[in-house]
């Protein structure tokens, strides 16, 4: 069971965007940016509020790659695997990230919390390839030892 | 101030432009995603303290030069070279710039007026003073992108300075909606987005229908990787788009419109609500716009990460807040849309055409680009390539101006491979084709398409088997799974080619390839999948060759293909430090200190540490 401040928090993104299907999408996004994570209990709390069944509600919230039902670490970093980021050696960007943090395909957040590494299609940023951003902060021209002191200087922060 | 009616706006627009010729000296430091990156808020806050106490100067932050905006600049396509400064009335455009060198461009340029030599841009000898006469610039035709980065997206009243509404004006109080149908008819506009449909006349299918609640749906969901076209204006210049959804809206007789925007850019919703939000305090958005008849209401969308809500019937399911699946047609958007309703769903570049066109008439716009397809194009140019970023050409300009009078050639000026047209949905296109004009059916009759207009310059070391399987992956992690050619298919060609680039391919395979691909085109539900199989087709037919090394001899001809590299030590460079042996993870290298090393070849995994942490280079990849 979440805490009550998570359902007072959802009453209140809901007012803001009414009470109809079309709603649910940005309401369940505007959730997601506050918690980083999209916390099952919501979805069908959400359901519930703006009147379509839960099984609709989840099967909208998985189809959309946003939506994670897991919570994230402090830091999302995400590295282009666009197509000019692919063509400029982001692979290699990825897999020194990998080995940093000990994650892979399948494991995509590190155990304390602190880090969640995902890859999109494109940012967008083709012109400054290869990038990832680390929280929507976008880091240019990324190479496998810009990433290990950028792994770094974070892990400095976050002590 | 509140435009009430059409004098107005012309008041308005005279103040506006005197407010900004009152600066006499303009410093714009370009707030770009990468320039921002670079540092170029520090760049800001230190120019402007060194401004301060002048009051002729004015320091604008973001408002200039090239490239994608962060803060509230627009997108002036230069993005390799930032951070970037350009001072006004000089025109002088500064590359690379650092904190340290604010002082030294204080004093000689903003005092005196001097350039500042290593500052400049040069290419092949020469010395570019003016930012309008470095080829990357001087050799384009921007007319959509003429605002983006010139003026503050974030304020009305540049845009109006610009000419911003006024378009508008015109044709709520001097065309009747079938002349502007008709004007955009005459022009042969056709959608930016990729299909190339002919705008006016989706338009007019929407005014005949008997249904009278309507909408326009513009398409802000860029999903191509390596494209950023719509993204730029939507951040650089998002009045010029909006005013063509309202001149569409009157046109066709809609009263609500949706800009369905990509999750990816947050920047851009975020200028696009500002801009929303100051054209409806000026009564140029909402009820009785200019004080005519005319009423409209906006509202945004944010997307949630899929790519097939890209295409028109998934975007409308999405916003309607369904899963983003295409649906059968007929019956089209255009009669039945959002809600089942007529809806106009264009997308974002071709919105901002429409303003061009009704200012300027249709004869102008079919005096630019081809008699096919008239008009300019946006591209968004990446890859290999010395100067990426986004550029603006007319329809029909060939793709060797583009890569190398534009782009300035190959980077490193390695040999051109090919160059990826269109995205996941488009083809390639090789080195006899330089010369062949950029339209929509030129494109077509050489089996790639324009698509959304990203274009990846590839050079000799890009594996074309590689590139495939990277499309291929991204369409089959993207397939809704609604149809079975899309959902299916695209697993199945994704095993191929992955068995193929880790050496475990067979000839059979390209044929299985073939047919599989060609299968999906013809049976795919929507027009996603049916381009599913593009990439791979197209470099099927183009570059078998390197199919086969990888499937007959097992060797991949531009040494990318990881499982198929061999690395071998060059014994005249290795100096036997034997740094290599302790960095192998299956302890394949054996030598003797201080002589040349050896890999064995049966045990080595190809992760490539040896050759990362050699100080001679003596390790290399045998192609």
């Amino acid at each position: 069971m979440l805490d009550a401040s998570y359902y007072e928090k959802a009453d209140e993104i809901i007012e803001h965007y009414g009470h109809s299907q079309s709603a649910l999408i940005p309401i369940i996004q505007d959730i997601q940016n506050e918690y980083r994570y999209l916390p099952p209990e919501l979805l069908s709390y959400v359901a519930k509020k703006i009147h379509i069944n839960e099984a609709k509600a989840y099967s909208v919230a998985t189809f959309y790659e946003n939506f994670s039902f897991e919570a994230k670490g402090k830091y999302i970093i995400k590295v282009c695997d666009g197509t000019a980021c692919h063509v400029r050696k982001s692979t290699t960007v990825l897999e020194r990230l990998y080995k940093e943090l000990g994650l892979s395909k399948e494991k995509s957040t590190t155990d304390d919390m602190l880090f969640t590494l995902e890859t999109v299609s494109c940012l967008g940023a083709c012109g400054l390839a290869p990038v990832l951003t680390v929280n929507d902060q976008v880091h240019p021209a990324m190479t496998p030892d810009k990433v290990s002191e950028l792994i770094q200087e974070l892990r400095g922060e976050s002590e | 101030m509140k435009i009430s009616n059409r004098e107005a706006l012309t008041t308005e627009r005279l103040n506006a432009q005197k407010e900004m010729e009152r600066q006499q000296v303009r410093i714009l430091i370009c707030a770009g995603t990468g320039c921002l990156a670079g540092g170029s808020d520090r760049i800001y806050a230190r120019l402007q303290e060194l401004c301060k106490d002048i009051a002729h100067i004015s320091v604008e932050f973001g408002k200039e030069i090239a490239h994608v905006g962060i803060k509230r600049s627009g997108c002036h396509g230069f993005c390799e070279m930032g951070p970037l400064v350009r001072i006004e009335p000089y025109n002088i455009l500064y590359i690379k710039v650092q904190e340290s060198d604010c002082e030294e461009i204080f004093h000689e340029t903003i005092l005196q007026g001097k350039p500042i030599e290593r500052l400049l841009y040069h290419m092949n000898g020469v010395t570019y003073t003016a930012q309008e006469e470095i080829p990357f610039y001087a050799q384009q035709t921007r007319i959509v992108l003429k605002n983006c980065g010139h003026i503050d997206a974030e304020n009305i009243d540049e845009a109006i300075a610009n000419g911003g509404y006024q378009a508008l004006e015109k044709a709520l109080f001097t065309m009747t909606p079938d002349e502007i149908i008709q004007t955009i008819s005459d022009s042969n506009l056709r959608g930016r987005g990729g299909g190339g449909f002919p705008t006016g006349y989706k338009w007019k299918q929407v005014a005949r229908q008997k249904e009278t609640i309507r909408y326009i749906v513009c398409n802000g969901d860029e999903g191509d990787p390596g494209a950023f076209m719509d993204r730029s204006i939507m951040e650089g210049d998002p009045h010029k788009m909006l005013e063509g959804m309202l001149i569409a809206a009157y046109a066709v007789g809609a009263q609500e419109g949706y800009i369905y925007v990509r999750a990816e850019y947050p920047l851009a919703v975020k200028r696009l609500q500002i801009a929303i939000a100051q054209a409806e305090q000026m009564q140029l958005i909402g009820d009785h716009i200019m004080g005519s008849d005319f009423s409209f209401h906006l509202h945004i969308n944010r997307g949630a990460g899929a790519f097939v809500c890209g295409e028109g019937s998934a975007l409308t399911a999405s916003i309607e807040g369904q899963r983003g699946m295409p649906r059968t047609k007929p019956p089209r958007t255009v009669e039945q849309g959002l809600w089942a309703k007529p809806t106009v769903l264009n997308n974002v570049e071709t919105y901002a055409n429409v303003p061009l066109i009704i200012m300027n008439g249709s004869d102008w716009f079919r005096s630019i680009g081809t008699e096919g397809s008239p008009g300019t194009k946006a591209f968004a140019l990446t890859g290999s390539v010395k100067n990426t970023g986004l550029i603006e050409v007319p329809m029909g300009t060939n793709l060797r101006k583009i890569v190398y009078d534009i782009g300035g050639g190959i980077k490193n000026d390695e040999q051109f491979k090919a160059i990826q047209i269109g995205g996941p949905s488009g083809g390639c296109l090789i080195s006899t084709d330089l010369d062949l004009p950029l339209d929509f059916d030129s494109l077509k009759k050489r089996g790639a398409m324009i698509g959304s207009g990203g274009l990846v310059v590839m050079d000799i070391h890009t594996c074309m088997v590689e590139v495939a399987r990277f499309f291929m992956n991204f369409t089959q992690n993207e397939s809704c799974g609604k149809c079975v050619p899309c959902r299916e298919g695209t697993m199945r060609m994704l095993e191929i080619l992955e068995r193929i680039v880790n050496g475990n391919g067979t000839l059979e395979d390209l044929d299985l390839l073939q047919e599989l691909g060609e299968t999906i085109s013809d049976t795919a539900l929507c027009g996603l999948g049916k381009s599913a199989a593009l990439p791979v087709l197209s470099t099927l037919k183009v570059f078998r060759n390197e199919y086969e090394a990888h499937v007959i001899e097992k060797r991949c001809p531009a040494g990318n293909c990881q499982a198929l590299r061999k690395y071998i030590i060059n014994p005249d460079k290795c100096k036997g430090c034997s740094k290599c042996a302790r960095n192998c993870p299956v302890n394949a290298i054996t030598g003797k200190i201080k002589q040349p090393f050896t890999i064995d070849i049966k045990k080595c995994i190809k992760c490539g540490a040896c050759q990362e942490n050699c100080p001679f280079d003596a390790i290399v990849v045998e192609s």
